[in-house]
């Protein structure tokens, strides 16, 4: 579906003509990311990370093929064939530290994009596909970078691999069994490493189709905007390009900025020292951390430390750290209030910043070693995580009284440049 | 449906943790080694920051400190000979340097014995020990690590190596019993539980440096930890400077798009 | 920026100017794009450790008159050959204009190494191993090398002969270290 008042797409050349009629692949391009889709004109930058995410996808993709052809998925050599590519292969170092840093600007740039849509309440009606689908990518990039990371087979990647699948240990009865399955093994070890290896070459082409789903979804409702009011007419949009292409170009020098300082000025500052150091079963090293996107998550994963009714502390962990990513499948039926953007909803914001707060010091307690008072902050933090979106969220949307809303998209931007024009007079 | 649900399991999580906060001591248990452990001295080297260079006098000199010295119990496996090109040597010197190896590992071309021959530019440095239980038989169960990444394998990186080399010293007198080093270990106040295997390898005039530099225990500390530096990333010269290419390209770049953005929202108020 | 007294010729250079940047900012991603493909494309080259490789010394010590060695450079296999003074003959007195790639033995061996010939054992057909370096292997109906794959014949020059193959065999490039010691490459 688009609005009645989209442009047309209207091949000129007699071979554009001919395609269009056999593979109407032009047109398709031109009503998801050209003319032909109206978008809303007053998006913020912060409607940029959705194309950068898949930038970053991009990147991680273009390079990952071409690391895989010196990458060798075998626990002897695998390690080495690493350092040959920093040491020997053309221009190997740069592809290397591309994909690893990659990983780390993907994630950032869709952390932003997740946080986009809490402040704005893009997961609410009539954009709940487009949000369950996201929650579904965003748990896919987990898993690739977690396979990803045991890849190069050095210390961290070895006692990653064994924690993350000691979680599945943690389920009664059968947990044992499924380690063992997943691992093909006692421990991590060749089988595991070849297992990961082509999965973490699969899964990043299931993300990209999944991410078509997303953006078919997207183009239903179309965008949503930081009015959190839906299109009335024609005003109230541009086409996506040149306008919002335009913006996105701008948007994706400045991501390139971050991404190349951080390969080529601090490559290793993201990541950990002994990952240098080869695996090794027989020695673990004194603070095992995951890469820094899991951080919150690894923090939830240890705050819980009490037998609790029959579940054991362990299955309490692993069962809260799962479920704080799963919550968001049940987000856009948590929030019942009807008013989207947060910049209308005066009580729902306070507590939004309070939960990005809280994201940041379940992160600090995920990097840091589980000593006091580390310990207990990460409870406390776990608590308010939980609390947020299953207590606070679902009450705070009954009670709120959001402020006045403008009755459409123009009407705000103009009402925006009338403030802009009288305090520039004033 | 969704929201009492959440609402029960949202008190479940709740209540687990406020049971975990109320039964975990909020003190840590006491670790006596944390208040002798010392943070790595910083040693500042040419290929420190964001206009880096070889200074490849000094790599030579701890190229050749590896040699007689590091090189008798620890392995450089990642670095071939034809490697140390970039630390100036020309293409005769290396071929001669490799030749001055003659214990590279090969086999008896007509019995199938394993045997030795002299080193050919592409061969690694060999090991000082055939694997890794001979390392530990030799070196009183203590395994030497391979030093190619060691700077970027160590927390700290060349600051802890540097400070490690040059931080042994005798145990201070209040320090208790159990952190005083057993016998085959050695106090050094840079190492994580303070006590390691290596006895202090450096000592004054070690080395005698071609340049006529003196070999001090810190300039010998100093230029092998610059050499580690090397092994461990040959390429951060030439990664650095890539960089900034690349940052200046996309400066440029990011201008360019965003005027070309202004001027295609310039009639447009949003 | 726009003012009362622009002239319609101001519009255009302003439009111009737009149309200016625009250009200028996709150009900047192409010549980008460029610049990041090519170390892609470079990557595929040989590495500096197989670069490495590319010479090898051989000892000829113990190849007898008659004999040949195949050994291996860069990962291809090679012949080496001593041919005794018959085989020299043999070949010399082939007229270059029956060759369907003509060349002389001498063209083809060191100055007064006459009877030292090093090739590729690779067969200019389509790239398979010929038969005749090891004892007892057919040598073909010119006494140099036999193809099986296809049927080419190499005289005792490793000149093809007979059979689909275009080339002779080829010679590396190689030197006498010494009377004994050959590097190739």
């Amino acid at each position: 579906m688009s609005f009645p008042w989209a442009n047309q797409y209207q091949p000129q050349h007699p071979l554009m003509k001919w395609l269009d009629e056999k593979l109407p692949m032009p047109r398709l391009v031109y009503n998801a990311i050209g003319g032909g889709y109206p978008v809303p004109r007053n998006l913020n930058y912060f409607w940029n990370f959705g194309v950068l995410a898949g930038a970053a996808l991009a990147i991680q993709i273009i390079t990952g093929i071409v690391l895989a052809m010196h990458y060798a998925a075998n626990a002897g050599v695998a390690f080495d064939s690493v350092e040959h590519i920093m040491r020997d292969v053309n221009a190997g170092w740069f592809i290397r530290y591309a994909h690893m840093n990659g990983a780390s600007m993907f994630f950032i740039v869709v952390y932003l994009h997740i946080f986009r849509g809490l402040y704005y309440g893009s997961y609410k009606a009539p954009r709940e596909m487009v949000w369950l689908l996201g929650v579904v990518i965003f748990l896919l990039m987990m898993a690739t970078a977690f396979m990803g990371y045991v890849l190069p087979w050095g210390q961290m990647s070895f006692w990653g691999a064994q924690v993350i699948t000691g979680f599945f240990s943690a389920i009664p009865v059968v947990g044992e069994p499924v380690r063992v399955w997943l691992l093909g093994g006692f421990a991590p070890d060749n089988a595991a490493l070849n297992r990961f290896f082509s999965l973490h070459y699969l899964l990043p082409f299931v993300i990209a189709g999944v991410i078509i789903l997303h953006i078919w979804a997207l183009h239903i409702p179309g965008s949503s905007n930081p009015t959190g009011i839906e299109v009335k007419d024609e005003q109230d949009t541009v086409p996506f390009h040149p306008y919002y292409t335009a913006k996105d170009g701008f948007g994706l020098g400045i991501f390139l900025l971050v991404f190349v300082a951080l390969t080529f000025f601090v490559p290793n500052m993201l990541g950990h020292a002994d990952n240098y150091i080869p695996a090794n079963p027989l020695s673990t090293p004194a603070h095992i951390v995951p890469e820094w996107y899991f951080w919150p998550f690894y923090a939830i994963l240890r705050a819980f430390t009490f037998n609790f009714l029959w579940i054991d502390a362990k299955l309490w962990g692993v069962i809260a750290m799962f479920a704080a990513i799963a919550l968001l499948f049940f987000l856009p039926w948590l929030d019942s209030s009807p008013v989207k953007s947060s910049n209308y909803r005066p009580l729902y914001r306070k507590f939004f910043w309070l939960l990005v707060l809280d994201v940041f010091i379940l992160g600090w307690c995920g990097m840091s070693p589980a000593e006091q008072p580390y310990v207990i902050m990460s409870q406390l933090a776990s608590i308010y995580y939980f609390a947020h979106f299953l207590i606070i969220l679902p009450i705070v949307s009954r009670i709120e009284r959001p402020e006045p809303m403008p009755n459409s998209i123009t009407e705000a931007v103009l009402a925006k440049h009338a403030d802009a024009a009288s305090a520039a007079t004033a | 449906m969704v929201r009492p649900l959440g609402f029960l399991v949202g008190l479940g999580f709740i209540a687990a943790l406020v049971l975990a906060i109320l039964t975990t001591p909020l003190t840590n248990e006491p670790n006596a080694s944390h208040e002798f452990h010392k943070h790595p001295k910083h040693l500042k080297l040419a290929s420190d920051g964001l206009v880096p260079h070889w200074d490849k006098a000094q790599l030579q000199r701890g190229m050749q400190v590896y040699k007689e010295v590091c090189s008798a119990c620890h392995s450089l496996n990642l670095v071939a000979f034809r490697n140390i090109q970039d630390l100036g040597y020309t293409e005769g010197q290396v071929k001669s340097f490799a030749k001055s190896y003659d214990n590279i590992p090969s086999i008896n071309p007509d019995t199938g014995e394993p045997a030795t021959r002299t080193g050919l530019p592409s061969d690694h440095f060999p090991a000082p020990y055939a694997n890794e239980v001979a390392a530990r038989a030799a070196n009183n169960n203590a395994l030497p690590p391979d030093l190619s990444l060691i700077t970027k394998a160590r927390e700290g990186g060349k600051d802890y190596i540097y400070s490690l080399l040059t931080g042994f010293q005798n145990p201070p007198a209040n320090l208790p019993k159990e952190l005083r080093p057993g016998t085959g270990l050695h106090y050094n106040p840079y190492f994580a539980n303070l006590n390691l295997a290596m006895a202090p390898p450096l000592a004054d005039g070690q080395v005698t440096y071609a340049d006529g530099t003196k070999a001090t225990v810190d300039q010998m500390a100093s230029d092998v930890t610059a050499f580690l530096v090397w092994t461990a990333e040959p390429k951060l010269v030439k990664r650095v400077q890539v960089g900034w290419g690349a940052f200046i390209f996309l400066l440029i770049f990011s201008t360019l798009t965003y005027l070309s953005y202004r001027n295609i929202w310039a009639d447009k108020e949003h | 920026m726009a003012s009362e007294t622009e002239t319609s010729a101001g519009i255009e250079d302003g439009v111009r100017r737009r149309d200016f940047i625009n250009i200028a900012a996709v150009s900047f991603a192409g010549v980008g794009s460029v610049a990041v493909v090519l170390p892609l494309v470079n990557q595929m080259n040989p590495s500096a450790d197989v670069l490495a490789l590319s010479s090898t010394e051989i000892d000829i010590s113990a190849i007898q008159p008659g004999q040949s060695i195949k050994t291996s450079w860069r990962k291809q296999p090679v012949f080496v050959r001593n041919l005794v003074p018959a085989e020299i003959a043999e070949a010399n007195k082939v007229p270059l204009s029956e060759l369907r790639d003509p060349e002389t033995l001498a063209e083809r061996t060191k100055v007064g190494k006459e009877n030292w010939l090093i090739t590729l054992g690779v067969c200019t057909h389509l790239g398979c191993v010929p038969l005749g370096a090891a004892e007892g292997e057919p040598r073909g109906d010119f006494g140099g090398y036999f193809c099986p794959c296809h049927g080419s014949h190499y005289d005792t020059a490793a000149r093809i002969r007979k059979g689909p193959a275009p080339k002779n065999l080829v010679v590396p490039p190689y030197d006498f270290t010494s009377d004994t010691v050959v590097t190739i490459g």
